[in-house]
């Protein structure tokens, strides 16, 4: 039998080892594991103000970091539904760039010069056809995710490439550039799109029936479906989700640079699968917070800010970049791994 | 049976804890196992049965206890050192590779090698007397593992541990994937290996496989040794389930209502046939009935039950609940028409296990607590709550994950799921399977429960003594044909097999 101990000890040790369950139970948790990003991005922002100083800290330089966020960052709120359902979308940088181009073809810009929104449905609708043709492959053909979509990263590039002839459509709807070029209280549009495309998000994902079928697809496939949730007809919906964010992301890039071309948003897919999974979203699917992926979008553009204030070689930068990305696996593996055990 | 004193002891092990993030898994076990026995380990689910064959396998290392091996102290690093010293196991989950062929398997992480080059036919030739040894020599060594049954990569499973030089296996629950016919062959094995000297330590739920094949039992609950080298021929059935349950249990089936004669017909099954699995199946269920069906695993008992649910796509025939025909292949159809299932796999087919109870619990009806597609949490939270104390499932937490409850609490989450679904037909594959004693007179009694408020129930069952507990009448089952429908009362356990085997051989 057991070694005896003094009733005093035990009672320590049960103790101490109750609060040490609590602590891990709480980090292993989506807000605890929020908390840990919340750490590391005020590291991040102690270290830019310890380097640059007031050229980090300034309002100005806090904008442009939001602003150079954001397009990445819409793309990972739809990359997040993705994943989480236990899928991944390669093609959204490409189908970006499809978006920007059919956008300001010089018909669609004619047609929209009377009705500049015009530039924007186009835009939209060209991203959410390319997710429903990713999520029908997907779903009905039973090709997988990663295939599907790069096929379609290869094929819409393409197509990027025949309608734009190979060159830089120009914008020229005076409407558009306003809009997107303009700010609402002191803060550019680009950055609102973000906040509202993140806020939605949230919604989405926590406090909908489309969330609930997200998690649950993700979490297990097979119990969904006996559950009776149409399995299918929701892995659609959602690389069609993502394909939207890769037209908004469009709309986003095609105002900030003034143009459309076959090469916008290239290798961008990578940038928002890796702050997805910085942000504590399972690669495996079913579990994942859209808070997580922007507080991921956000450490990977501080500290490529910290870098360009520093005039430090970009390449030391990507070296940095994917020792996070490794560090932040490796934490997140550490805790997925406790209080799901069971026996 | 052996004389225990005589041989002596193979395996002491004294003291052992372990503990998982605060939760004690396990706190003082002792075990003492002698060459030549099988020894079973018996215990709840949560006892700690799994942690102690881990800790004995090396895959965990534990915080506590003293390990003899043939009288001398030793320690088990790793899973290789459990293999160095002659343990070798057989897990519940089979560990075998689908992509590789048998021999693979047999040898993996042994291979037959010279060089750097692998021996195949030296390896095909050892696994096929490894595999004629089980009994098995019909199950050639170059096929591809991922196309046998369950049962047979259980085979493999064994041939791989045979295929070291051995002295103790650890079989954990290695009947739950067979049928009476293979566990007898099971059985068969375990002998041959046991006079040969080779130690088995047994786990199982099943009293009436210990009382075959055992020869000693430790009683495991809460982590504790309760009782150890019990003998199997003089210690009462009463006794051992109140060592596992702490209390008495009377492991019987509630009476049967009887079914109104005026009983409304709600499910109808016509000809239903999937090609290559059973033909014409055709059977009515009424309000408050209880169907059972019986028959061997890859009789298309469980296959029934999908194609009927729409998981599986039905060739020919049809479905009908209160007579409106349902369409094929369509499971939100199903659902949608009040038909539930609940899956022979719980926890791969039927649980979200990272998830809340109560996200399980609504898994089929969240849209009717979502107002404009929003969901009222709130409101699942308390109508799951409701449901768990209706089902006393302690505690009634809605927001423990699914994952960490017992197999007989996870298929009361299931029942739950469908009752606050409002499900008129209920299909349950496998009831309690992975269910402990002490929580299966429960779950019968609240299946009893169910069709006595008006749920027309179909149950598919590998225990045929569940199936006749249970149903009110039976379809006997073999090779995808109905061989009879009898009323439960009307046949007994033999009586069955008897239709089974003579059903199979024809």
């Amino acid at each position: 039998m057991s070694v005896p101990t003094t009733a005093t000890a035990e009672a320590e040790a049960v103790s101490s080892n109750r609060v040490s369950a609590i602590i891990r139970r709480f980090l292993g948790s989506a807000a605890g594991r929020n908390i840990g990003l919340v750490v590391a991005l005020v590291i991040l922002v102690i270290v830019g103000y310890a380097t640059a100083g007031d050229r980090f800290t300034n309002v100005a330089n806090i904008l442009t970091i939001v602003k150079l966020a954001s397009v990445t960052g819409v793309l990972a709120i739809g990359m997040t539904f993705v994943i989480i359902a236990g899928g991944i979308d390669l093609s959204v940088g490409s189908v970006l760039g499809l978006s920007s181009v059919v956008a300001t073809l010089a018909a669609v810009q004619a047609a929209a010069s009377g009705f500049w929104p015009l530039m924007i449905v186009v835009a939209l609708a060209v991203g959410v056809l390319a997710g429903v043709v990713n999520g029908i492959i997907i779903a009905y053909g039973k090709v997988v995710a990663f295939m599907a979509t790069l096929a379609m990263l290869i094929a819409a590039r393409g197509f990027a490439e025949i309608l734009s002839n190979r060159t830089t459509q120009t914008v020229n709807v005076r409407g558009f550039l306003e809009f997107s070029g303009g700010d609402l209280l002191g803060i550019p549009t680009l950055v609102w799109i973000f906040l509202l495309v993140a806020a939605a998000g949230w919604v989405l994902l926590n406090r909908t029936t489309f969330g609930r079928r997200t998690v649950a697809v993700g979490g297990n496939r097979e119990a969904a479906r006996l559950a009776g949730i149409n399995v299918k007809r929701h892995t659609v919906y959602i690389y069609a989700l993502a394909g939207l964010t890769a037209g908004i992301a469009a709309v986003m890039l095609a105002g900030r640079t003034t143009s459309g071309t076959s090469t916008h948003g290239t290798l961008y897919e990578l940038d928002a699968i890796a702050a997805v999974v910085v942000g504590g979203t399972l690669l495996i699917g079913g579990r994942g917070t859209i808070v997580g992926t922007v507080l991921g979008i956000l450490i990977f553009n501080v500290l490529t800010n910290i870098f360009t204030q520093n005039n430090l070689n970009t390449s030391v930068q990507a070296i940095t970049k994917g020792a996070i990305i490794v560090i932040a696996v490796l934490i997140q593996q550490r805790f997925a791994t406790r209080g799901s055990r069971k026996e | 049976m052996i004389n225990v004193d005589s041989v002596g002891t193979l395996l002491e092990v004294r003291g052992v804890t372990k503990t998982f993030a605060a939760v004690r898994a396990l706190n003082g076990v002792d075990l003492s196992v002698a060459a030549g026995e099988v020894h079973c380990v018996l215990g709840q689910n949560g006892a700690g049965k799994s942690t102690l064959i881990k800790i004995l396998s090396g895959v965990y290392t534990p915080d506590e206890g003293e390990f003899h091996w043939q009288g001398d102290a030793v320690t088990i690093a790793g899973p290789t050192a459990a293999l160095g010293l002659g343990i070798a196991t057989m897990y519940q989950e089979l560990d075998v590779v689908d992509g590789l062929t048998i021999a693979e398997n047999i040898f993996l992480g042994h291979e037959l090698a010279a060089g750097g080059l692998l021996k195949v036919s030296e390896a095909n030739k050892r696994a096929r007397a490894i595999l004629q040894r089980l009994g098995h020599g019909e199950l050639s060594p170059s096929r591809e593992v991922g196309s046998l049954s369950p049962a047979h990569k259980q085979i493999v499973s064994m041939a791989r541990a045979l295929s070291r030089d051995i002295k103790l296996i650890i079989m954990d629950e290695p009947s739950a994937v067979l049928d009476s016919e293979e566990v007898r062959n099971l059985f068969r094995v375990v002998r041959e290996l046991t006079s040969s000297g080779i130690a088995v330590v047994y786990i199982s739920h099943r009293l009436a496989e210990i009382r075959e094949i055992g020869d000693r039992i430790t009683v495991i609950k809460d982590g504790r040794t309760m009782a150890s080298g019990l003998d199997v021929a003089s210690t009462p059935t009463p006794e051992l389930i109140r060592l596992m349950t702490g209390r008495d249990v009377e492991n019987v089936f509630p009476p049967a209502v009887p079914v109104p004669t005026t009983a409304r017909e709600v499910l109808r099954v016509d000809d239903l046939a999937v090609k290559g699995i059973f033909e014409s199946v055709s059977f009515s269920v009424r309000q408050g009935e209880v169907v059972g069906i019986a028959g061997l695993v890859g009789s298309g008992r469980s296959e029934i039950l999908e194609a009927i649910y729409g998981a599986i796509k039905r060739t020919s025939g049809s479905v009908s609940l209160d007579g409106k025909p349902l369409r094929a292949g369509s499971v939100p159809d199903a659902v949608g028409a009040g038909i539930g299932l609940s899956p022979e796999e719980r926890k791969s087919q039927g649980l979200i296990l990272e998830e809340p109870i109560y996200r399980n619990v609504t898994l089929s009806s969240f849209a009717r607590f979502a107002r404009f597609s929003f969901l009222n949490e709130r409101s699942e939270r308390s109508t799951s709550r409701a449901q768990l104390e209706a089902l006393e499932l302690r505690p009634a937490d809605p927001d423990r994950a699914v994952g960490l409850l017992s197999g007989g609490n996870q298929q009361k989450v299931m029942l739950a799921r469908w009752l606050v679904h409002g499900t008129r037909v209920l299909l349950l594959d496998e009831p309690t399977r992975g269910v402990d004693v002490g929580a299966r007179a429960e779950i019968y009694s609240l299946i009893r429960q169910l069709s006595a408020a008006g749920t027309a129930i179909v149950v598919v069952s590998s225990e045929i003594e569940e199936v006749l507990g249970l149903a009110d009448r039976v379809l006997v089952l073999a090779d995808g044909d109905v061989l009879a429908t009898v009323d439960a009362g009307d046949i007994d356990e033999p009586g069955v097999l008897d239709l089974v085997m003579k059903g199979s051989a024809a």
